[in-house]
Parts: structure tokens; sequence; C-alpha cells
């Protein structure tokens, strides 16, 4: 018996060392690759650089020169660190909102945004981007709303969820030792938000960080996002330049890596807490 | 914890903001914004033909370049907004019937008169709407010092003796199955270059290489070569009478490749053209725009002098005579729903771009376009080896090119439609004749949608 | 207290709400109304009744077809990614040295973009399929496949953190109990295991359905939906109904309303499934 289990044990050993290779192995293909010239790596991607494949970091330069990566990086990062604090700052009141203040009003807004969850993009996409250039917010900065607005419904309800356990007894006597609303929230309530906070942070900024559509239809044409700008390579009449598009994927999925290793216990913790509210 | 994390953040914000600085409008002349069709070469008005504009002028000018394949739909998305193009494209007639509504008479500006022969120029409702900006010629590009190689081989089997000789579909089977025959000898993976299939890349064949069988049967319908592109934009159907005729030449590029049937679906036009310069096929058809995708490959192994057409043979009658495929799908409109004084400097750009020193400098060594304008002399027209060769055959008196009648395909989804029909038929999914006949069915539908 | 709240309705409640109807709720209403109109710009609109839909169907089968590939899909991909996410859930839950480094490991792709991660795969499986002269435009099985795997690839880790949560909050008395009584891994498995992380398995079911059925990224980075459109999920087909024809806006937003009818169903049925288990416990 004991020797059986320490057996399966290493069995279990074994079978996990080879599914993370082939997690990692796409990865490890792509940096290879980078480093080979686009002409060998559709037809040969495993084969590793050598002398006539190696091309040094000619593909880094072309790549950063065609997708303009500098400013969609900076463009993606701008949206993502606002947009994710505007979604916690406004959901988070929104929801103390609607949690406090009961009526057919705010349980009417409360179903809206449990709706708009489930609604799947396509479904707005072509009006929304018309109507965001309409009003002239079709920019990086005007973007932002629309993430807002988009990233309204899952916030608030996980907010509103944990909104809803607070004890009212604190923030009723914070009221009558006389502050008003405003500093209630603030000081009171936000502070108790904190943990519901960091998990919606995680979910929204994976959203926003990784989506591609809203970005591409609303201001695709002049300012690029790392996807958007990725997805430009496909680039005239259909040609795509695989090496600059190795040494891009790499460059992309690089700041996500770091920022995974950097705080996988708050991002596996938050994406844990998001699936089983959500 | 907390506050390192707000002054992340702060710091962040900061440091991001100032990329939006300049996008802030500073009063001064009307912009023109022009959306560009040809993204081989948008680097060359970032990099070089917007700044000396600006220089020169003072009107801001933004260039922007759709995505492969995206130009209709980004347009049309771009022409609603807030600040729409001023300077936009149509690809012929059916392109001009979409986008009329947005575009500016054009008789009474200094740019039309620019225009050698005026009936380049598409009208509609008796005025004159689009002007072509750049004529461009394609055929089957080949590599001569592959062909002096395999004409000089002993037990070649054939008799011409050089590829200039070639002037039917029948020689050039023979001369192509038999360079097959010899590849190792002559150092070639393949004869002709991979026909590209990947998403976005066959245009060349539902596109360019359709356009012979189909000009040969609006030639036949209408009577005459000349007239060919305006029944075919006024066909409400299709009968692909040449389709055998498209298949000999079709089949010819796929059984004497350098890629298997296979991988054609993954081939974009940059490979074909990448395998061209690296000597590793002989022929690869493709027009005078890829000049760039084989002098700017690295270890590029073709020399100028070695870089020559030959039209598409496809056993036509009277093929002998005909030349490579010339014309243009590159007509400019100006958006007439843009200010007036847009309009003005649009105008004022096209003119600088087309006639002053500096901008024909740039349009013929840096976007190497073969232009229709008076404006440019004999020795104005662009150095490149393809550039010449179209020039040359133009000139020459002995054949008749075909023109582009492609132009009358009804919609973008038609030539959607017969490039996945295309692809199924390599991948073995297909019959021709299956084949065929969706581009009759598709022509059928799409013309009736299109209200002809 | 309420009353005080409801005057600072401007402060709290009105900034998330603007962008919620900007974004959301007059495109959403502006969207259904069009789906019964004809238009190429939004304001020249006519009324066409039902023609829309008709249409969707009608005049091309890409949407049933896309319909049936997401369909297929959907299903092969939501059954592989639980199973193996459970399995591996299961090893990680055993005490094997290193458990920490492959939760890791595993769980990364997730973090991947849609987009990124289509190339790569795009990349990886013609690298393979090169060996056998053949690419992933050459049959769209090649596409279908490929999907799935980089679905696996990307989903696998994050269900498998779920299941591992699960597990690991199953009392380890309970186990101890089974052992003693003699049960067999089997056993233990399927009486105490699998009950026991039930609300998970729902959890991650109607998550990867919902992610599987919704996909576009991944679709339009790894083929397009090639070769001909036949592995084109409905997503896509919608977008390209939209974007690369003139004139069949109204058609893609007609078939825009059915897929959010589709999806609200799934949602409703995940909805009742919850609320059932609730009672039952």
């Amino acid at each position: 018996m004991q020797v059986s289990r320490k057996y399966t044990k290493w069995i279990a050993f074994i079978i996990l060392v080879i599914v993370s290779l082939y997690i990692v192995f796409p990865i490890a293909v792509v940096v290879m690759n980078s480093f080979k010239s686009r002409l060998f790596i559709s037809n040969e991607p495993f084969a590793l650089p050598n002398e006539t494949t190696f091309v040094g970091l000619t593909n880094y330069t072309q790549g950063l020169a065609k997708t303009g990566f500098f400013s969609a990086f900076g463009y993606s990062l701008w949206i993502t660190i606002a947009s994710v604090f505007f979604i916690l700052l406004c959901t988070s009141m929104l929801a103390w909102y609607i949690t406090r203040v009961r009526g057919i009003a705010t349980s009417i807004i409360y179903y809206l945004l449990t709706f708009s969850m489930i609604v799947p993009f396509q479904m707005v996409m072509f009006t929304m981007s018309k109507f965001a250039n309409m009003l002239g917010i079709d920019n990086p900065v005007g973007i932002i709303i629309l993430y807002v607005g988009f990233g309204c419904g899952m916030a608030t309800f996980m907010f509103s969820g944990f909104i809803k356990s607070i004890p009212l007894a604190l923030e009723e006597a914070a009221m009558i030792d006389g502050a008003n609303p405003v500093k209630t929230f603030f000081l009171i309530v936000l502070p108790m938000l904190k943990s519901t906070a960091i998990t919606i942070a995680i979910l929204e900024t994976m959203w926003v960080w990784n989506d591609y559509l809203m970005p591409y239809l609303t201001i695709g044409t002049e300012y690029r996002t790392i996807p958007v700008a990725i997805q430009y390579l496909r680039g005239g009449y259909g040609s795509v330049d695989m090496g600059a598009m190795m040494a891009m994927l790499f460059l992309a999925m690089l700041p996500v890596i770091i920022f995974y290793l950097a705080c996988q216990k708050y991002i596996i913790k938050g994406v844990l807490a998001g699936a089983v509210k959500g | 914890m907390k506050k390192a994390l707000t002054v992340i953040l702060i710091a962040a914000l900061a440091l991001t903001s100032p990329i939006f600085a300049g996008g802030v409008k500073e009063e001064g002349p009307a912009e023109v914004y022009y959306l560009n069709f040809k993204p081989e070469i948008a680097e060359v008005y970032t990099n070089e033909v917007i700044p000396a504009f600006e220089e020169a002028t003072g009107i801001p000018l933004k260039v922007v370049t759709a995505a492969s394949n995206q130009y209709e739909p980004t347009l049309r998305s771009e022409i609603t907004k807030s600040e729409p193009p001023v300077i936009f494209q149509v690809n012929g007639p059916v392109g001009l019937q979409t986008w009329k509504d947005y575009a500016a008479p054009l008789e009474d500006t200094s740019f039309y008169g620019m225009l050698s022969d005026k009936s380049m120029a598409l009208s509609a409702d008796g005025h004159v709407l689009a002007i072509p900006y750049t004529v461009e010629g394609y055929g089957i590009i080949y590599n001569d010092a592959i062909m002096r190689a395999y004409f000089a081989l002993p037990d070649k089997a054939v008799s011409i003796s050089s590829a200039e000789e070639i002037n039917s579909f029948e020689t050039l089977k023979a001369v192509v199955e038999d360079m097959t025959k010899h590849k190792d000898e002559l150092g070639i993976q393949g004869v002709f270059a991979s026909t590209s299939m990947a998403p976005g890349s066959d245009w060349r064949w539902q596109t360019h290489l359709f356009n012979v069988p189909l000009w040969a049967e609006f030639r036949d319908r209408s009577g005459d070569s000349s007239t060919a592109l305006a029944a075919a934009t006024e066909a409400t159907e299709f009968e692909f009478r040449y389709n055998e005729n498209f298949r000999k030449l079709w089949d010819l590029y796929l059984d004497n490749s350098v890629s298997a049937k296979g991988l054609l679906g993954g081939k974009n036009d940059a490979d074909s053209m990448a395998e061209f310069a690296l000597g590793q096929a002989a022929m690869v058809q493709n027009g005078n725009w890829g000049a760039s995708q084989i002098l700017g490959v690295p270890g590029n192994t073709v020399a100028d002098s070695d870089i020559k057409f030959l039209p598409l043979y496809m056993d036509l009658d009277g093929e002998e005579g005909q030349g490579i495929c010339v014309g243009t799908e590159n007509y400019l409109c100006i958006n007439k729903n843009a200010s007036a004084e847009a309009q003005a400097n649009a105008i004022a750009f096209l003119e600088w771009l087309f006639s002053s020193d500096e901008g024909k400098n740039l349009v013929t060594n840096r976007l190497g376009f073969i232009t229709p304008f008076n404006t440019f002399t004999e020795d104005e027209q662009p150095t490149d080896p393809l550039a010449r060769q179209v020039t040359e055959w133009m000139a020459n008196t002995s054949v008749k090119s075909v023109p582009w009648t492609f132009a009358g395909i009804p919609s973008e989804q038609w030539k959607s439609d017969f490039g996945s029909a295309l692809l199924e038929y390599i991948n073995g999914n297909m019959e021709w004749a299956e084949a065929a006949e969706i581009a009759r069915s598709s022509w059928a539908r799409e013309a009736q949608l299109a209200g002809r | 207290m309420e009353k005080s709240i409801r005057r600072y309705f401007a402060l709290f409640a009105l900034p998330g709400l603007i962008c919620f109807f900007i974004s959301f709720v007059i495109p959403f209403i502006w969207g259904l109304v069009l789906s019964f109109c004809s238009f190429t710009t939004i304001t020249d609109v006519t009324f066409t009744g039902l023609d829309n839909y008709i249409k969707a169907f009608t005049i091309d089968n890409y949407f049933t077809n896309a319909f049936v590939f997401t369909l297929l899909f959907t299903i092969v991909s939501v059954i592989l990614i639980n199973v193996i996410a459970f399995a591996f859930a299961l090893l990680l839950t055993r005490n094997i040295p290193g458990t920490n480094a492959f939760r890791t490991i595993i769980f990364m792709p997730n973090l991947i973009g849609g987009i990124v991660l289509g190339w790569i795969w795009n990349v990886i499986i013609n690298g393979i399929l090169a060996a056998f002269q053949m690419n992933i435009m050459s049959d769209t099985k090649f596409g279908f496949w490929g999907l799935v795997i980089l679905m696996l690839w990307q989903n696998a880790g994050y269900m498998m953190v779920i299941y591992i949560a699960a597990i690991q909050n199953i009392p380890q008395d309970e186990l101890e109990a089974a052992a003693i009584d003699g049960a067999n891994g089997w056993i233990t498995l399927t009486r105490i295991i699998i009950p026991s992380v039930m609300p998970s398995i729902t959890i991650c079911l109607f998550l990867t359905l919902t992610n599987c059925f919704k996909l576009y990224d991944q679709n339009l980075a790894l083929t397009a939906g090639n070769p001909n459109h036949g592995t084109e999920m409905l997503a896509m087909n919608i977008f390209n109904t939209f974007y690369s024809r003139v004139g069949f806006e109204g058609v893609g937003q007609a078939k825009a309303v059915i897929f959010t009818i589709v999806v609200a169903l799934i949602a409703l049925l995940q909805l009742a499934v919850t609320r059932k288990k609730e009672e039952a416990l």
C-alpha cells in the first residue's frame, strides 16, 4: 500500500511535469522564433535558429517600428489603469447607492446591470461605436467612459453582493455622529470594500488589457492598443511578417507574465472569488 | 502598501497622459485627412510625404491606412464620423456607385486638368467624381537568370531558346513542366512561387488572374475589348465561359509550385515574393507594386535586369497578341461633406504631390507610381525594374494590353466567395465544376443585391 | 439614513449610470430597433419588419453553419476542459512536490489575451501540420481541433484553480473516514469528492460554456473563419455580416439579437440549475 502510494505520487509528478512543458512550450517556440528570419518560421517553427536563420534583433526593431509598440503599450497601460480606477470608483458608489436606497428605480437599475453582464458585445458593438463617435468620445480618454459603462454590470453586482453583507449599524453610527453620506462612504464603507475591490480590479484589468474588439472598433484606426497593433501586423493584402509577429507576441506577453509572477497570489484569489460570485 | 499603490497609480496616470497632449487640435488651416488604400507604402507617407508637405505648405496632413482587405469597411465607418476623410479612394465604377453621394465634382479642379487622358476619370450623374493616380500592370514575373540557365540545358524538351519567345499557354506549359523535371539542376524548389491562399492573400487569383477570363467573356459579349469593363459593370449574370482556361493556368501554378498544395492556405503573398527573391522559384504572378517585395527582401538574389514580365497565357484564341494586364483600381475622390477649406487643401495636396518637383520626386522614387498625369515627363517614371517593364509592355505595339475588368465584379463578397471556392478546390474538397458554379451563382446574387 | 443618501444621487449613482447608459442601455435599445430596419448609415433608416431576421438564415448558410460549428465546439471544449481541469486538481491536491509551481504554470495562459494566444497556436499548429505538407487552412477539422486545444490550454488552469479550492474545502475527516472504511480511490471520488464539489462543477460548466460560445478573438487570430467560412463561429459571423458587406448592417444586428437571446437562455438555465441546487442543499 505504502509503496504503491509513493509510486502514484511519482507518476502524478511526471504527468504534471509534462503538462507544464506543454504549457511553456508554445511560449518557448515564440521566443525562439523571434530570433529567426521571417522566411523560416511558418514551415519549420520547431527548428532552433542556426547560422542562416538567425537574425538577431531584426524582428524586434522591425516589429517595434511596424506596430508602434511603445505607443500601443502606452495606450494599453493608460486605458487599463484609468478604466479600472474609474470602474472601481463609480461602481462602488453606485453599488452602495442602489443597495442602501431601496425603491423601484434602484431595483430596475440593479436588474439592468445584471442583465448587461450576459449580453454579448456583438449586440451593441455597432450602435455603441457609432454613438461613441457622435458623442466625440472615440479617443483614448473617452473610451474610459465606455469601459466604465460596460464593466459596470459585473463590478456593481459584486460590490452590492458584498455591501449587503455589511451590517448597517456602522454606517448608522457614523451618520448619527454627524458624518454626511460622502464622509460615511469614503471613510467607513470604502475601506471595508478593499478585498472585493482587489478582486474586481484584477478581473477588470485582465479584461481591459486583453480586449480587442472595443478598442478596434472605437479608436482602432488612430490609436492602437497592444492586441489591435498585433492584429494589424496582418498587414497589406493579407501578408504577415511572421518574424515581427513573433517578436511582438513575446513583448506583449512579457509584461503580463511578469505581472502575474509578481502578484499571482492576488490574481488567483481574485479570479477564484470572481468565478464563485459571478 | 496602499500608499505605495496610490503613488504608482498616480505616477502611471501622469506618465501616460502626455501621449494625448498631441491630440489637442490647434487652430490653423483645415487638416487634410487621406484614407490610404496601399499598406505597402504606408510608411512612406508617414515618414516622408507628411513632413515634406507640411514643411512646404503648412497645411496639416493626416494619412490613415486601412488594414488589409478592410478599406471598404474602414471607409464606411470613417466617413460617418465627425471628422471624416477628405481624400478617399474608390476601386472603379462599382466602388463609385457606392460612394458617389460623398464625392465632390472635380471637373473644375487643377488636379483634373493634370490628367493626360481625360477618359480615364470616372463620372456619374454628369460630373467627374474620381481620378486615377497610378497605372499598374501585372502578369507572370520571371527571373531571367533561371530561365537562361534552363534554356542552356542540353536536354531541354522545347525548341525555343529564350523566355521572350513564350507567347502562348502551350509553350508556357511545355517550358514550365520541363523546368519542373529539371528543378534540381536549376537550383529551384518549384517553377512558380507558392499560390498564396492565406486569409486576405488570395486577391492575386480571385481578382487578378480571374481578370483574364472575365475580360475575355465581356469582350465577346459586348463586341470589343474597350467596352468589356462597362459591360461587366452592368452584367446581372456571368457565364464563366472561359472557366476551363482559368483552370488550365491555375492548375499549372499549383502543379509546378514551390509548396505542396496542403501548405498553400498558410502562404501569404509576401512569402511568395520572398521565394522569388531568394531564387527558390523562377516565376510568380504579381504586378509592379511588388517590386519592393523583391528588392527589399534580405538575401535577394535576383538582379534588377533579370526581372521581367510574361502575359497571363491561358489558351485563349489569339493570345499571341495579348499583353500584360494594365489598368488601375486606384481612383481618388474628394469628400464633398468635408469643409470647403479642407476640400481646397486636399486639392492643394494632390497638386503638390503630383506636380511640384519635391512631390514628383517622392511619387517616382518612393511611392513608385506610374502616373497618368501630364506633369510627369518620360524620365520621371519609377526606375524599379517592374515599373520599367510595365512601361515597355505598354509601349510594345505588337501586343494589346488586357484592360483591368475586375472593377466590374459586383461586390467584395463575390471575391471572397470565389476565393474560398478556389481554396476548397486546392484542398480537394470541391470539384472544379462546383467552384465555377459558385462564381456564377454568387455573381447573380451579388449583382441583384447591388441593384443591377 | 436612506433619505440622506438619496439626496446624493448625482454624486454616487450618476457617474456610473451615465457611462452605463452611453455604452450599454442606449446602444442596446437602438440595436434592437435597428434589427427591424434596413440602413447603411444610422441616420438613413427604413423599417422593414422581420426582413433582416429572415435574411439572416436565407441569404447564405454561413450563419446556420456557424451555429452548428459553435455548438459542436462548445460541447467538445466544455467537456474536455472540465474533465482535464478536474484531473489536474485531483493531482495537485495530493501533496506532490512542487504543487505551487505547477499551479502557477498551469494557470498562466489564462492571463494571455485571445489575439496573442490565437497567433501563438497558429504558428504551432502550422508547424506540426507542415510536417505532413498541410496547413490549418487545409481542412476545417484542423481549425476546429486547433481551437479546442487552444481553449484547453487557456482555460484548463483557470477551472483547475476553482476545483482545487473546492477539493481543499472538503472536510478532511470525511476522507479519512472513507479511507478507514476501506473505500478505494474510485469510490472516494464518486461518492465523496464529486458530490461535495458539485457547486463548483456547475460554476465551471457555465463559465466555460459562455466563454466558448462567445469566443471571438482566438477565432480571429487562429483561422479568421477559414477555409470557406468553415471555422467561423457565431460572433465572427456577426462581425463579418456587419462590417464586410455593404447594406447588411441590419442583418448583422438581427443575428446579434438572436445570439443575445441564445446567450440569455443559457444564463437563465444556469440560474435555474443553481437555484435548484441551493434548494436541494
